[in-house]
Order: C-alpha cells, then sequence, then structure tokens
C-alpha cells in the first residue's frame, strides 16, 4: 500500500490540480509532493530487506497484474524523485508562471509516471508507466520554454516513442515465450535467460534502443541538448535528473538481468559507445557558451560513465553500487546546477558566457552556491559525486572486460575534461569583471531553501555516504 | 424508422426516436447475449444462413451502442445536412442492418446481401448535400468503384461455389478437395473486394475523395462502423473458413497490410485538412486491423473487437471534434486549447488513442493486433516492425493538431455553439476511451471460449 500511495498521490494531486483556478494551486502542489516525500523518506526506512511490494490483479485475461516491488536501486530513485520535486517546487515559488494550474498539473502526472517506472515489477505496468511519464513531459516541454520548443520537443518525443515502440515488440515477444503467459519480473528473467543467444540479442537491441535514446547514450544523444535548452529550468530538471535515470535503471532491471545472453554479446559495443559518448560530449561541451548546453553535454558524459558502469560487470559488483550512489547524486547535483542557472538567466538575462561575469562581486551567495555544486559535479572528495565516481572506477579497474584498463583511462580522460569545462565555466560566470552594469539581487528566501537542501545533501552525502548504502541494502 | 419519415415533420424528432430506438437494441442485444452466456447454444437461422455467436452478438451490441454514441454526438449536424431527416437516419439504420448481417453470416449469399445492404446507403449519404459539387463527386465516384468491387465480390463468390459447389461457409473442406486453383482465384477476388470496402491499399484510391466530400457527419460513420462491420466479415470468412489453408493467402494479405500501412501513413503526413488526414489516417488504421485478418487466431479475434470500438469511438469523437469548428486545415485548430479546454482535451484523448498511446483503448487495440500476429512466430515479425516503424510516423500528423490546439496562438472559429449535452456525451466518449485502455478485460469478458 505505500508503495501504491507513492503513485497514487501524485497522480491524485496531478489531477486536481488541473481544476484548481487560482494561484494557490502552488501551495497544493508543494503540500502534494512533501507528503509523497515524507511516504518515500519512511519507506526507504522499513525497506530494509526489500519487503515493501504491492501485488493486486489488472487484466487477468493477458496475465497481468499491478505488481509494485521497492528494492535498493528502485527505493533510491524513488527517493531522489521525491526530493527532486519539493525542490522544483519551493524555487519556483515566486516565479512568474503562466497557466500555473496546467504547470503543476503535468509536473504531479510526470512524477507519478516516473514513481511508477521504478516500482513496477510487472513489464506492462512498467511499459504503461513508462510512457504515463513521457506524456506529461511532452506538454510541459512544448508549453514552457525557448522559441524553438516546439519542433525541438517534437524532435525528442518521436525519437523516445520510437524507442518505445521497439522495445514494445520486444516486450510482447518476451510475453509470449513466458510459460503461463505473464508479465511478471521473476517469470520474464527466467524466460529471458533461457532464450537461445541470437534471440536475446536482438531483442536486447529492441530494448536497448528505447533506454539508450531515453539515457542518452552516443549516438542517440542528439535530441538532448537542445530539449534541454529550449525547455524550461523546472522541465529540464525532471529531465536531466530523472528521466535519464529511467534508462539506466531500465537497463539494469529489465535488460542485464533479463537477457544475459545478449548482454554479454553486446557489452563491447554498448562500452565503446559509452566511452565515444564520454569523450564526444566533454569535448563539445569545452567549446559551448550557452550554459545550459554546456550542463547538457556534460550530462551525457556523466551518463556514459554510469552506463559503462552498468557493463562492467566486475566480480564484487561494486560498479554496480556505484552506479546505483552515482544515479542519485548525479541527480542531486545537476538539480543544483540547473538552479544556478536558472537565476543566472533570471538576473542577468543570458546564459551566453561571453555576457557574464563577476557575478561573486553582486551576489556572493550565489557564486559561494555555484561553486559547491560545480564540486560536486567534477566529483572531488568531499562532495557526494566523489563517492559514486569513485566507486564507478574501482568497478571498473576490477572489471572482468578484457579491455577494462583502455576503457578506464579513456572514462577517466573525460573526468579531467569535465573539470576543465565547469571550472571555466564557473570562473566566466562567478568571476573576472562584470560585464554588465545591471544590479543584481542575490539569491531570494525560497531560493536559498532550495540551494540549502540541494547542497546540504551534496555535502553530507559527501561525508557520510553510508547513508545511501542503507538504501541500497 | 423508415416510415417514420411519412408522419414526423419536427427534425429533432428524428434525432429522439433514433436514439430511443438505438437503446432498444442495445437492451435486446444485451438480453440476447445473456442467455448465451448461460450456456444456451444459439439456433442457426434461416436454414443455417445466420448464426450467432457470442462474438458476433457482443459485436451487434457494441456496434450499436457506437452508432447511439453517433447519434447522441453528430445527431445535431445529421439534422442541419438537408432537409431529409429521416431518410438519413433511415439509411443509417439499414447500415447497422447490414452490419448485424455480416457477424452472424454463415452463407456467402449473406455475405453479399450484408455488404450491399451497407453499402448502397452509403453511396446516397454520401452524395446528400446534393447543393456541394464535392459531395456529388464523392457519391458517384463511391458509386462507380464500389460496384465494381461488387462485381469482383460476386466473382470471388461464383468461383468458390463453383469449386465446393456450396455457399454455405460452414461446409467447405478444403481438406477433401486439393486446393485448386478455382479456389484460390475466389479467394484472391475476396481479397480484392474486402480490401476494396475496407480501404486497403492500393485498393483505397476512393477513401480520401470520398471520405473528404461526403458530409463529415456521414463520414463519421462511413469511417467507423461500415469499417468495422467489414473487417469482421473479412475476419470471420478468412479465419474460420480459409484459416486452415492460410499459407496459401498469408503472404498476400501481409504485402497488401504493409503497403496499406505505408501509404496510409506516409500520405497522411503530408495533408492540410483535418478531415482528409482522418480519411488516410482510417487507411493507416485499416492496416493495423488487417494484422487481425492475418493472424488467424483467438487473439485475432479480441483484436478486432478492441480495434473496432476504441478506433471507432475515437473517431467519431474526433469527427464531432472536427464539426464545431468552421475550418477544417489545421490552422482552424490553432489556439482551441485556450478558447474551449474542454474540447482540446476531448480531441487531445481521441488523438491519443488513434495515436495507441498506453492508457487509451487504442494501445490495447494495437496490442492485441500485434500480439495476435506475433504469436504466429518469429517469421513474421518483419511486419510487425514495420508496422512500429509506421505507428511512429502517424504521431506526427496526429500530434500536429495537438501542437495547433495548445501551442499555437490563434482564435478558431466555432461553427457551433458546445452545449452542455455536448460536453456531456464527448465526457462518456473520453471516459469509454480511457476505462478499454485501464481494463480491456470489461471487453473481452463478454467473449466465450
Amino acid at each position: 500500500m505505500i508503495l501504491l500511495s507513492l503513485i497514487l498521490i501524485p497522480f491524485a494531486a496531478g489531477i486536481i490540480s488541473f481544476l484548481w483556478k487560482n494561484d494557490s494551486v502552488k501551495g497544493w502542489a508543494l503540500a502534494a509532493s512533501l507528503l509523497t516525500l515524507g511516504i518515500a523518506a519512511f519507506a526507504c526506512m522499513v525497506n530494509t530487506s526489500n519487503s515493501l511490494m504491492f501485488n493486486a490483479n489488472w487484466i487477468s485475461s493477458l496475465g497481468a497484474r499491478i505488481n509494485l516491488l521497492g528494492n535498493g536501486m528502485s527505493m533510491m530513485l524513488v527517493l531522489l524523485t521525491a526530493i527532486v520535486f519539493p525542490v522544483i517546487f519551493i524555487t519556483q515559488w515566486n516565479k512568474p508562471q503562466t497557466e500555473i494550474h496546467r504547470f503543476t498539473g503535468l509536473m504531479l502526472l510526470s512524477q507519478a509516471g516516473l514513481m511508477g517506472v521504478f516500482l513496477a515489477n510487472d513489464l506492462l505496468l512498467f511499459y504503461f508507466f513508462w510512457e504515463l511519464a513521457l506524456i506529461p513531459v511532452y506538454f510541459l516541454c512544448s508549453t514552457w520554454g525557448g522559441e524553438k520548443r516546439i519542433p525541438v520537443t517534437f524532435k525528442f518525443f518521436v525519437y523516445t516513442f520510437l524507442g518505445s515502440l521497439l522495445m514494445l515488440a520486444g516486450i510482447i515477444y518476451l510475453y509470449l515465450q513466458t510459460p503461463g503467459r505473464t508479465f511478471d519480473w521473476e517469470t520474464i528473467k527466467q524466460t529471458g535467460a533461457s532464450l537461445p543467444a541470437m534471440e536475446q540479442q536482438v531483442l536486447f537491441c529492441l530494448f536497448f534502443i528505447a533506454f539508450g535514446i531515453k539515457m542518452p547514450v552516443f549516438p542517440f544523444h542528439t535530441w538532448q541538448p537542445d530539449t534541454y535548452e529550449q525547455s524550461s529550468t523546472p522541465v529540464t530538471i525532471v529531465l536531466s535528473a530523472l528521466m535519464v535515470k529511467m534508462g539506466l535503471f531500465a537497463t539494469v532491471k529489465w535488460l542485464v538481468n533479463v537477457l544475459p545472453g545478449g548482454t554479454a554479446y553486446w557489452t563491447n559495443t554498448v562500452m565503446v559507445l559509452s566511452v565515444t559518448g564520454i569523450i564526444y560530449a566533454s569535448l563539445i561541451a569545452m567549446v559551448q557558451s550557452d550554459m545550459k548546453r554546456l550542463i547538457a553535454y556534460s550530462s551525457i558524459a556523466h551518463i556514459g560513465l554510469m552506463s559503462l558502469g552498468i557493463f562492467a560487470n566486475d566480480p564484487n559488483g561494486i560498479a554496480m553500487n556505484g552506479l546505483m550512489v552515482q544515479m542519485f547524486n548525479h541527480g542531486i547535483n545537476i538539480t543544483g546546477m540547473w538552479l544556478i542557472v536558472a537565476m543566472v538567466e533570471q538576473r542577468y538575462g543570458t546564459r551566453n558566457l561571453r555576457e557574464l561575469g563577476g557575478m561573486a562581486g553582486s551576489a556572493p551567495t550565489m557564486a559561494i552556491a555555484m561553486v559547491i555544486i560545480a564540486f560536486a559535479n567534477i566529483a572531488l572528495p568531499l562532495t557526494n559525486g566523489f563517492v559514486g565516481e569513485f566507486m564507478l572506477f574501482h568497478g571498473i579497474f576490477q572489471s572482468s572486460n578484457p579491455h577494462h584498463i583502455t576503457f578506464m583511462v579513456l572514462a577517466g580522460l573525460g573526468v579531467i575534461l569535465g573539470a576543465v569545462y565547469t571550472l571555466n565555466m564557473v570562473q566566466k560566470v562567478a568571476y573576472g569583471e562584470a560585464k554588465t552594469s545591471v544590479v543584481v539581487k542575490d539569491v531570494s528566501r525560497n531560493e536559498m531553501l532550495g540551494l540549502i537542501i540541494i547542497i546540504g545533501l551534496i555535502i553530507l552525502l559527501g561525508v557520510y555516504p553510508k547513508l545511501l548504502f542503507g538504501i541500497i541494502g | 424508422m423508415m416510415f417514420a419519415a411519412l408522419s414526423v415533420k419536427d427534425k429533432k424528432t428524428f434525432t429522439l426516436l433514433a436514439t430511443i430506438l438505438l437503446s432498444v437494441l442495445v437492451g435486446v442485444n444485451i438480453y440476447e447475449l445473456s442467455h448465451i452466456m448461460k450456456g444456451e447454444v444459439p439456433e442457426a437461422m434461416f436454414n443455417g444462413m445466420l448464426k450467432y455467436g457470442s462474438f458476433s452478438i457482443w459485436f451487434n451490441t457494441l456496434m450499436t451502442a457506437v452508432a447511439l454514441l453517433y447519434v447522441l454526438l453528430c445527431g445535431r449536424n445529421i439534422e442541419k445536412v438537408g432537409q431529409h431527416v429521416g431518410e438519413y437516419y433511415a439509411l443509417i439504420f439499414f447500415i447497422l442492418c447490414g452490419a448485424n448481417l455480416l457477424s452472424g453470416y454463415n452463407n456467402l449469399l449473406i455475405l453479399f446481401l450484408g455488404i450491399e445492404i451497407i453499402s448502397i446507403p452509403q453511396y446516397i449519404l454520401a452524395g446528400s448535400d446534393k447543393r456541394n459539387l464535392k459531395s456529388s463527386e464523392a457519391s458517384l465516384k463511391y458509386f462507380l468503384m464500389g460496384s465494381f468491387s461488387t462485381g469482383i465480390l460476386l466473382m470471388g463468390i461464383a468461383l468458390l461455389y463453383g469449386s465446393m459447389g456450396t455457399f454455405d461457409i460452414t461446409r467447405f473442406n478444403f481438406m477433401e478437395h486439393s486446393v485448386n486453383a478455382m479456389s484460390l482465384a475466389g479467394i484472391l477476388f475476396l481479397v480484392v473486394a474486402f480490401g476494396f470496402k475496407v480501404s486497403a491499399a492500393p485498393m483505397h484510391f476512393w477513401t480520401p475523395d470520398v471520405y473528404d466530400g461526403a458530409p463529415t457527419p456521414f463520414t463519421a460513420i462511413m469511417a467507423t462502423v461500415v469499417k468495422a462491420a467489414i473487417f469482421v466479415a473479412f475476419f470471420r470468412l478468412f479465419s474460420e473458413t480459409f484459416g486452415g489453408i492460410s499459407a496459401h493467402w498469408n503472404l498476400v494479405l501481409s504485402i497488401v497490410t504493409a503497403l496499406t500501412l505505408f501509404i496510409g501513413n506516409i500520405t497522411a503526413v503530408f495533408q492540410q485538412s483535418v478531415k482528409r488526414m482522418l480519411a488516410y489516417s482510417s487507411i493507416a488504421q485499416a492496416g493495423f486491423m488487417l494484422f487481425a485478418v492475418v493472424a488467424v487466431n483467438a487473439t485475432g479475434s479480441k483484436g478486432i473487437i478492441i480495434y473496432s470500438v476504441a478506433y471507432s469511438v475515437a473517431t467519431i469523437g474526433m469527427f464531432a471534434v472536427l464539426m464545431k469548428l468552421k475550418d477544417y486545415t489545421y490552422d482552424g485548430f490553432n489556439g482551441l486549447g485556450k478558447k474551449q479546454p474542454f474540447l482540446a482535451f476531448a480531441a487531445t484523448i481521441f488523438l491519443l488513442s488513434l495515436a495507441g498511446i498506453p492508457l487509451t483503448g487504442g494501445f490495447f487495440a494495437k496490442y492485441f493486433v500485434l500480439t495476435a500476429v506475433m504469436e504466429q512466430g518469429p517469421g513474421m515479425m518483419w511486419l510487425v516492425i514495420f508496422a512500429l516503424l509506421m505507428a511512429a510516423i502517424s504521431v506526427y500528423y496526429y500530434f500536429k493538431v495537438l501542437m495547433a490546439m495548445y501551442f499555437k496562438k490563434g482564435d478558431p472559429e466555432l461553427a457551433d455553439t458546445v452545449s452542455g449535452s455536448d460536453r456531456l456525451f464527448l465526457g462518456i466518449a473520453v471516459a469509454l476511451i480511457i476505462v478499454m485502455g485501464v481494463a480491456p478485460d470489461l471487453l473481452l469478458a463478454w467473449l466465450k471460449n
């Protein structure tokens, strides 16, 4: 029941938001998301032995059930989702926003979809939520954002929808092979593993294209920088902090576990793609002058490292644990990054690095926050980013893959480049001479609250990462 | 209904009468069905020429209900087409009668009769807006092409009769007679004739002009109830009778399916008018329904039920929204989201359903027909992947309407006010689609075996 409420509360709150006619809908959305956060935190505490589950009848003639399971990784991402949404609502509190009730309604619906994706233990249910998360985001991106938002979002939608459809073919194929026709995870897992090698390889492609587009992994990433740039910041946060995790999470739960034969066959290909993505995105990030595009490319590089971790296959499973930690931390850090970008853009009216400078003089708190979040983004020790990346590299180092050292060195190169472009951005925005005479205000109270939550988590989890391992179990 | 045209003068009365009669028909169908569900063996009628099992009666119930929804949503527009409202309704009832024959026929003659009873009222309805040249053109075109395909249908039936010695499809036995050229030619003629009636490529050329030219309320019924009924006839004949020798015709039909999907989807992309786009989209959707015929199995029969209902409700709903607007181009939808939020929301759900997005009936429609084909083995995988690529293309033209409604600025002119009852019935249609998308079992529970 606890798990079900994590999906139903945002869903119901979202529907109610649509009907709400005045500005107090903001308070309603915040209250609903805080309630969700409370339940998620409680669920993480009681879920010590992966005991949380929910199972009810759904479509009996198909053998589909409403089957939810909270294991370590899903609870981690549920918690992340539950944290990010209130932070968005808090920092958006004072921002002028048109059609606020539609905005909050769609946001809460996408939260319900995300929760469902992370919790679903039934393949058809998973597919439902996978799409449910996408549709509200499509409307969010297209309604609020930059000038080119409509075609850009449409490209994003067609990309991901095509991926979903290919996955649907894979889902039906797997389903037809199961004994007694069921979508249950355990049965799917056994069925998938017992399929002949050739079929597993083809199925792997069908699933991986869907997940790879969502992550996004090179060369399926072309929708991503445009979409991040054009959509408004709250939506960018949902996309980059949470929706990309859908791809990573699904790869672990529904691909690597289900199709071991296919995974073994394609591991090297995926790892090469991931490393290419890391280097390629880092190099492009270095020459970006738009802050949003820069962070978008940096995100591709980070995701590349995580997908490398999924396929590292080290004997002790360190990479997998590192991946889980890093998924959470990346979500927190990139949320912080986008918050800063939004504040800069709101105050200076531009995101162009060439037109920015000297923020530390007029807005010192903002500059400090930016530096801390940037440090976390490049994984400096004592920040949360360090823990995850360290474990990922450790895992890749111990990997049984014959080329693991090459992959590790190249991925390490990506980290160094990451420091180059991130610090370059900090330097250009926060320091140097002020390029405009505009006097900017420092952080407002609600922005401060949002930043405190983010920075608090960055330092807390950097110093005491054991909290996260408790959730992983 | 036909006699009512003589005595009733007020146009509104016709709609009311049609509503009542259709409700009664739905009730009678459900009553019949409840008998069959209790285990009574259905009796054959007219010397075994007609036989209604649970599938047929359930299909009749659903189609009558869809027609009821159609009258509720489009009744006001039917009244506006011209002076002879009573006749229009009588013709629509004829179509429904033909549809009922098609779901229960056991004899090729009844099949022919059913198809003609469905077709002839359509020729008239297409041309009912007599002052409009396009409407007359649609009628003539449809009539000429339709009679041509009727000839082919008769030819096919004659060839089958020649090789089998009977019209009774239950007595067709392809094991005794080794399959010969004559019966195969007959089957091929039937594929062409059915293909014409359901607008499968390459026999689809009449569809866009006829759907575009006919008065919109009549396009709505031509694209839904008629199409679904002919599909059921197609499915029943090919799965029950020719299922055993599917190896002989499956490839031809697969190619027809792929071609239909391709032409329907690609051409729909280039349309400027939403009405014409819906005509091409109905070709594309027919491609998906053909999947059920290609599959020849029990999942296919479930698929065809769900597809018929989900597609019909969404299409009728979409036409109902369209009729509220003056301008049928995409630009005519600009800014509808602001001006008429409910109308736009309903259109959104209908379009999402047509595109096959989960949580709508359209998803399970596609799901069932795809599953049905995949059950036939990995050999059909190419068709499935191809269809999915085409489904991704279909998103393009369906979402173009969404984009116009929500993201473009404009002040759409309404042809008609949106009354409270319009809202209520659109709301019911939306609710039906979502219920089908969450619990498709409700539609299948009435199917026996």
